[in-house]
């Protein structure tokens, strides 16, 4: 049976690289097609970071949003490693 | 060197997809970039080796692993006059300034970082010639090690991949 998609924040505020990516793949190891992954991350090096990693593994961005003190990248899972 | 030939790589359209690390140093200011770099790689789907041989060694040994320094001696970057370094105590200075540092910015300990990137799915190998040398035996290694490799196999492992001597 097919269950719903489920969006999942990623907290990765104060983790330096890199932290968020390292944080975003463990998510992503137990997340399920169509699943929304959330990061928020202060490191500076983080949205390109995770562009790389999306374009690495055949993810999408939904989107890139810059809050008043960190970053957040949405990411939606469209490709699962077999 | 290394570099244009991975952009040739990618650019003909293949892909690295496995990353192998020599680790031959074991201080401090050694071990993070390694194990930052094979916790990103296998953050990106990519197959993981490290190769702990000489004092890399001392990095993977449960006794020592805590322990790691980082010397001022010979690192022109750190602050402490090379002329000083020499000075007993300095050592343990530097590093316990590098471990506030490392504490300050959420950084995980070594130990933490291994076990973490070992769990990512990164290959712990240990040089069978090191542990010879040092008198290293399996049971002071740390649980997190994979096998005990020579040279031969871990060459081959490494085939075909981008490979980084630290």
């Amino acid at each position: 049976m097919e269950q719903f998609a489920e969006k999942r924040i990623i907290d990765s505020r104060g983790r330096p690289c890199p932290g968020p990516v390292t944080d975003l793949s463990k998510a992503y190891r137990v997340a399920k097609l169509g699943d929304v992954l959330e990061v928020w991350a202060t490191d500076p090096a983080a949205k390109n970071e995770i562009q790389t990693w999306a374009k690495h593994s055949g993810n999408d961005i939904l989107e890139i949003a810059d809050e008043k003190n960190y970053a957040r990248i949405v990411v939606q899972v469209t490709k699962k490693r077999t | 060197m290394a570099q244009t030939t991975t952009l040739k790589k990618e650019a003909a359209g293949v892909r690295v997809h496995k990353l192998s690390i020599i680790l031959s140093k074991g201080t401090l200011d050694m071990a993070y970039p390694a194990f930052m770099l094979a916790s990103a790689a296998a953050a990106m789907g990519t197959e993981v080796h490290v190769f702990f041989t000489f004092w890399g060694l001392s990095v993977i040994n449960k006794k020592k692993e805590s322990k790691l320094k980082v010397a001022p001696v010979g690192n022109p970057a750190l602050s402490v006059p090379n002329i000083l370094g020499v000075i007993p105590g300095m050592t343990a200075m530097t590093t316990s300034m590098m471990r506030g540092k490392i504490k300050g910015m959420k950084l995980r300990a070594i130990p933490e970082l291994i076990h973490d990137a070992h769990e990512m799915g990164v290959h712990i190998h240990a040089c069978s010639t090191t542990m010879d040398m040092m008198g290293v035996r399996q049971e002071d290694l740390i649980p997190e090690v994979d096998d005990i490799v020579g040279a031969a196999t871990f060459l081959q492992l490494s085939e075909d991949g981008q490979t980084i001597f630290v």
